[in-house]
C-alpha cells in the first residue's frame, strides 16, 4: 500500500510546518458486502506513528469512522534536519512504513 | 409615507429575532451527553472515567451539510499554549451515530508546537459530532458540531 508524507520543501530552521499524510487503504467498515453476499471483513489501520529522528510526533488509534485513504494534517515545530518516519499497521497485521527527508536551511 | 406602525415584514423579523434568542440557551447546552447513543456514552466514559466534560477551547470547522457521509472533512484547532506544563495529550474524535462511534484517538506531545489537524470522517447519516481533547493536567474539554449527511456512509452500496 502506497503512502505519502507531505511536507514543505525546504523550511526554515524554528519554523511551524504543516504535515500531510495520505495512505492508500481501503478501510473497511466490515459492514459492507460483496456482490456475493459475503460480508467483508473489518480492515482499518489501527494504528499509525509518525516520529521524526526517532521522537514521537503523533501517535494515532483510527477507527471505522475514519474515511478511505486515511488523511491526517498536524504541525510541528522542525529545528533540525531529518528523517520523518511514518509506520502503520491494519486489523489483517499488514504493517507499512515510508520515510521522508527533510532538509532545513537556516535563516 | 413612513408611518410608526411596524410592517408585517418588522413584525415577522423581530419575531424570528426573539425566538433566535429564546432559544440560543438551547443550543448552548451542546455539551451535554444524554440523548446519545448507549455504545457513545459507554465509550465517553471508558475514555473520561467520569471526569466532567469541559467546555471551551476547541474550534471545529466542517461543513454544515455533507453531501457525502464517505469522506467529511473535519479542521480542529485546540487552544493550548502545548509547553512542557500545559498541552493536549490526547484528541478524541466521536460519531455518536456510527455503529462504532470511535473515529481516532491521537497522541500528542509538545513536540507538536501548535494543535491545528485536519483528517476526513465517514459518517453514518447527521448527528453531532464530538471532539474530546484531554490535556496535559487531566481535564477533559469537549466541543460538538451539527451535521446534516445527505448520503449516510453505511448504507450498503451493493
Amino acid at each position: 500500500m502506497g503512502a505519502r508524507i507531505l511536507i514543505p520543501p525546504s523550511p526554515k530552521a524554528g519554523d511551524v510546518i504543516d504535515i500531510r499524510i495520505l495512505i492508500q487503504h481501503p478501510m473497511e467498515t466490515g459492514f459492507r458486502h460483496e456482490l456475493s453476499g459475503s460480508a467483508v471483513p473489518k480492515n482499518v489501520i489501527r494504528q499509525l506513528k509518525l516520529d521524526f529522528n526517532g521522537q514521537l510526533l503523533l501517535d494515532a488509534e483510527l477507527g471505522t469512522g475514519t474515511a478511505a485513504n486515511p488523511f491526517l494534517q498536524f504541525q510541528t515545530q522542525l529545528f533540525e534536519s531529518g528523517w520523518f518516519t511514518l509506520s502503520w499497521v491494519d486489523d489483517l497485521g499488514v504493517e507499512g512504513t515510508e520515510r521522508v527527508q527533510c532538509n532545513t536551511r537556516a535563516s | 409615507m413612513k408611518t410608526l406602525r411596524p410592517s408585517k415584514r418588522e413584525l415577522l423579523q423581530s419575531a424570528l429575532a426573539l425566538l433566535a434568542v429564546v432559544a440560543s440557551p438551547f443550543r448552548a447546552r451542546a455539551q451535554n451527553t444524554e440523548g446519545q447513543s448507549e455504545e457513545f456514552q459507554k465509550l465517553l466514559l471508558s475514555l473520561t472515567q467520569g471526569v466532567k466534560l469541559k467546555e471551551g477551547k476547541i474550534q471545529i470547522s466542517m461543513p454544515r451539510l455533507a453531501d457525502n457521509g464517505h469522506s467529511v472533512p473535519l479542521k480542529l484547532s485546540i487552544d493550548s499554549p502545548m509547553s512542557q506544563e500545559d498541552h493536549v495529550k490526547t484528541l478524541v474524535i466521536l460519531s455518536p451515530r456510527n455503529p462504532r462511534p470511535l473515529v481516532a484517538k491521537m497522541n500528542f506531545s509538545p513536540r507538536n508546537t501548535k494543535l491545528n489537524m485536519a483528517t476526513r470522517v465517514r459518517l453514518n447519516g447527521s448527528q453531532s459530532l464530538w471532539v474530546l481533547a484531554q490535556m496535559s493536567d487531566l481535564t477533559w474539554y469537549a466541543k460538538s458540531a451539527e451535521v446534516e449527511v445527505t448520503e449516510s456512509a453505511c448504507l450498503d452500496a451493493s
